[in-house]
């Protein structure tokens, strides 16, 4: 039980680090596609709508080849760490991210940004006060996309090479032990996997509801 | 009077589409000012400059004898508030939505309290306070606006058509709470209402297709208009 | 409900939360990032049939109560194991395919390479034999399959024991690469899979003895073994370290460390005796003491055969310097 326990830890680790890495860059994005107008927006926004199904596999073996000890950021050492995960993970689910709160910014209301100007907010205030309102597709977006991070199995694999006690997140150990024959293992994992995915769209409806 | 804001030569274009050409007019401490003009004359553009929210694209923009830049816009921007003739509110409760300008000015909570209690009253609508601000009626939402303006004490008002969508009662009251501004600020109210522009300002600026016609006291310009287009325009024929 | 949060929290503080919840988070990234980067640790990549059967984490763990140092291993198959050592990526291997293991040696990726353990492959298939291959050849068995095409599921993915499996059909006189058709399936995935598909489509595979038992012990497939005697069934497990001179990072000392232990006889005893309890019989058996005393002389020629290379388990200009692990 207590590798079962740690398991989900580093799961909810990795993927939870790589979400918050992810708003890092993906706000700050999903903020200037969704108030800005600029040449290229429209198809950087198709290209973030498209990236939103990239296979993790695809996106696994690119980083892998990138990461890999003969690959152009060898020099790290980063293969097979929790932070190649996480990075990974972080790179996967900025589409998602990026996509729906643009979506969510977008349908606010324009004059908010005018109005928190004419209220004394400077313009990253004014910003924040549209983030603010957007923020039931910003909780969707969120929940989400850590709900991708930590189902996903590909870059994990990968990236991380499930390494016991290391890297070995929910998804690698059920797909290894399903291979090993080590069913009762799986199942738990299964059902902790879809009880966490469960319960947080289940609070993000709480949340959501006014 | 000393004269607070002066605007000089603004001109202003969307699209290519000249709105307002070449406009003058100064506002000043303590007065009331109404700009009217019909539909489409250029009103909202022109107190969207007033308001320092769009930059012009010709003349100037003077406050309290300083050139407005973009170096110093936002901390003139910080003594003007501006209301939307449409109830924009946030999406909070109507004590969040009216303390929103004073957080950011970085009052005390204890401080914040007292003054959004205080413009509460002062609208009528003490008791909302904790309501969704998105739940209330179109005069309640109204109200709260404009107490929004009011709670940071600006130097400038601008209202644009605070009325418009308004039941006599509420109209009455909205306009209550603009004379007892006069003493702190100088309020500039856009209007399309011909008896709102006689009873409210104490001076009137006529707006036509973008161009000042006609500036002057109240009385002045509804007794003796300059010129030609206005005497239409206040007999209501302009229409 | 979300509202109320925000009223009585504010949006800043709630990105305050968020920020000081992203610098823990990288904070407790970063340390144990560094603890990891200098505590001793050996990263082993091998093939998932010796992985799944268990007996990697005795060995880690045994190997760590000794050194200190920790044994990661990346279970990826052996053809996948050897080309991620040439990137670099991995400090020592443990594979079992000796003709990838040979051009390993040849391309100078690695060397000090040890023969540590053998078994057998099973060819498995339903109970009830219907094609009747129980007690022949495994060559002949192979031949009666094709010839009345009975379903046979190969691995497909390039793992050691997909290659042993090529070489059986290509010793029994078919070519794999054009075999594939509707009785020749290809899973492309690992052994335990393989298994699982061979034991619904009532097919037969060839099996490593180590995950068949788990699974045929466990009752998740009901496949008997028919045949798993004869020279070319034999299964040889090896160990090498990666060449450092191409990866100047790599742990080359622990790597000759960690093969000294395997070929110790304390690490031979680990071999020898796991599995005893757990399935009646040992699933690895030692190899060093057999080929050094020669105590079974048809078997070390066997091995020979199989997994020598210029007769011996790694030609002297592959060893990397390491003579004392050959005398």
């Amino acid at each position: 039980m207590s590798e079962l326990l740690e398991i989900v830890i580093i799961s909810l680790w990795i993927s939870g680090t790589a979400l918050l890495l992810s708003l890092l860059w993906s706000i700050p994005i999903a903020l200037t596609l969704g108030l800005r107008r600029f040449r290229g927006r429209g198809t950087l926004i198709s290209f973030f709508n498209a990236m939103l199904g990239i296979p993790t596999v695809a996106l696994g073996l690119i980083l892998y080849l990138i990461l890999s000890r003969g690959g152009p950021l060898g020099i790290l050492g980063l293969l097979y760490t929790p932070t190649a995960i996480i990075i990974g993970q972080a790179i996967l689910i900025t589409p998602i991210i990026v996509s729906l709160l643009t979506s969510a910014i977008e349908a606010v209301d324009p004059e908010i940004m005018n109005l928190a100007r004419t209220l004394g907010a400077s313009e990253r205030q004014a910003s924040l006060a549209v983030l603010g309102e957007a923020r039931k597709g910003g909780i969707l977006a969120g929940v989400a996309a850590f709900n991708r991070a930590v189902s996903e199995l590909g870059i994990a694999l990968m990236l991380g090479g499930g390494i016991a006690g290391w890297t070995r997140v929910m998804s690698t150990e059920i797909q290894r032990a399903t291979g090993a024959g080590e069913f009762l293992l799986s199942i738990q994992l299964a059902a902790v996997l879809l009880t966490i995915v469960f319960a947080l769209t289940f609070l993000m409806n709480l949340l959501r509801r006014d | 009077m000393a004269v607070l804001q002066r605007l000089k030569h603004v001109t202003q274009e969307y699209d290519g589409k000249i709105v307002l050409r070449g406009v003058s007019l100064s506002v000043r401490r303590g007065e009331v000012l109404s700009i009217i003009g019909p539909n489409g004359a250029g009103k909202t553009t022109l107190l969207r400059i007033m308001g320092l929210l769009d930059k012009p694209v010709g003349g100037e923009v003077i406050y309290r004898g300083v050139k407005v830049r973009k170096s110093n816009a936002p901390h003139i921007r910080s003594k003007i508030t501006m209301v939307f003739q449409r109830a924009v509110l946030f999406n909070t409760t109507v004590f969040d939505n009216i303390a929103y300008g004073l957080k950011l000015r970085g009052y005390s909570s204890d401080e914040i309290e007292r003054r959004v209690g205080r413009v509460l009253e002062r609208v009528g609508m003490e008791k909302f306070s904790k309501r969704r601000a998105k739940t209330l009626s179109g005069g309640e939402q109204q109200r709260v606006v404009i107490a929004r303006a009011l709670v940071l004490e600006p130097e400038l008002l601008l209202l644009d058509e605070p009325t418009a969508n308004l039941d006599p009662t509420n109209v009455t009251i909205v306009e209550e709470i603009i004379r007892s501004l006069k003493n702190n600020a100088a309020v500039v109210v856009t209007t399309h209402n011909l008896f709102q522009a006689r009873r409210l300002p104490d001076r009137v600026v006529c707006l036509l297709d973008g161009a000042v016609i006609d500036v002057g006291k109240t009385d002045d310009i509804f007794r003796h208009p300059k010129d030609e287009r206005t005497r239409k325009f206040i007999s209501g024929k302009l229409f | 409900m979300l509202i109320t949060v925000l009223g009585e929290w504010g949006l800043n503080k709630v990105v305050g939360i968020m920020l000081i919840a992203a610098i823990c988070s990288f904070a407790s990234l970063a340390y144990i990032e560094t603890l990891r980067r200098t505590e001793d640790k050996l990263m082993v990549a091998t093939t998932t049939s010796l992985y799944d059967t268990g007996l990697l984490d005795v060995i880690a763990d045994r190997y760590r109560a000794k050194y200190g140092t920790n044994l990661y291993f990346i279970p990826l198959g052996s053809g996948q194991s050897l080309e991620h050592a040439k990137r670099g990526d991995a400090d020592a291997v443990l594979v079992h395919s000796p003709s990838l293991e040979n051009q390993f040696l040849q391309e100078n990726a690695g060397g000090a390479r040890k023969i540590i353990a053998y078994n057998f492959f099973a060819i498995v298939g339903p109970g009830d034999d219907p094609t009747n291959i129980e007690n022949l050849s495994p060559l002949a068995a192979l031949q009666r399959i094709a010839q009345v095409k009975a379903t046979w599921v190969s691995r497909g993915d390039n793992s050691g024991t997909h290659m042993k499996e090529k070489n059986l059909w290509q010793e029994a006189g078919f070519d794999p690469t054009e075999l594939r058709n509707d009785w020749y399936l290809e899973s492309s995935s690992g052994m335990g899979r393989t298994l699982s598909i061979a034991n619904e489509q009532r097919a037969y595979t060839l099996a490593d003895m180590g995950t068949y038992l788990k699974f045929h012990r466990n009752n998740l497939i009901d496949l008997e073994v028919l045949v798993s005697q004869g020279k070319e069934l034999l299964n040889v497990y090896s160990v090498m370290a990666v060449n450092p001179s191409a990866h100047p990072y790599l742990n080359f000392n622990d790597a000759v460390r960690f093969i000294e232990f395997l070929v110790s006889s304390e690490g031979q005893n680990i071999i020898d005796e796991f599995g005893r309890s757990e399935f009646g019989r040992p699933l690895f058996y030692p190899a060093v003491e057999l080929l050094r005393e020669n105590t079974d002389p048809q078997l070390v020629s066997w091995i020979r055969d199989y997994a020598f290379f210029e007769n011996s388990e790694c030609p002297p200009r592959y060893r990397l310097g390491q003579e004392e692990l050959y005398e």
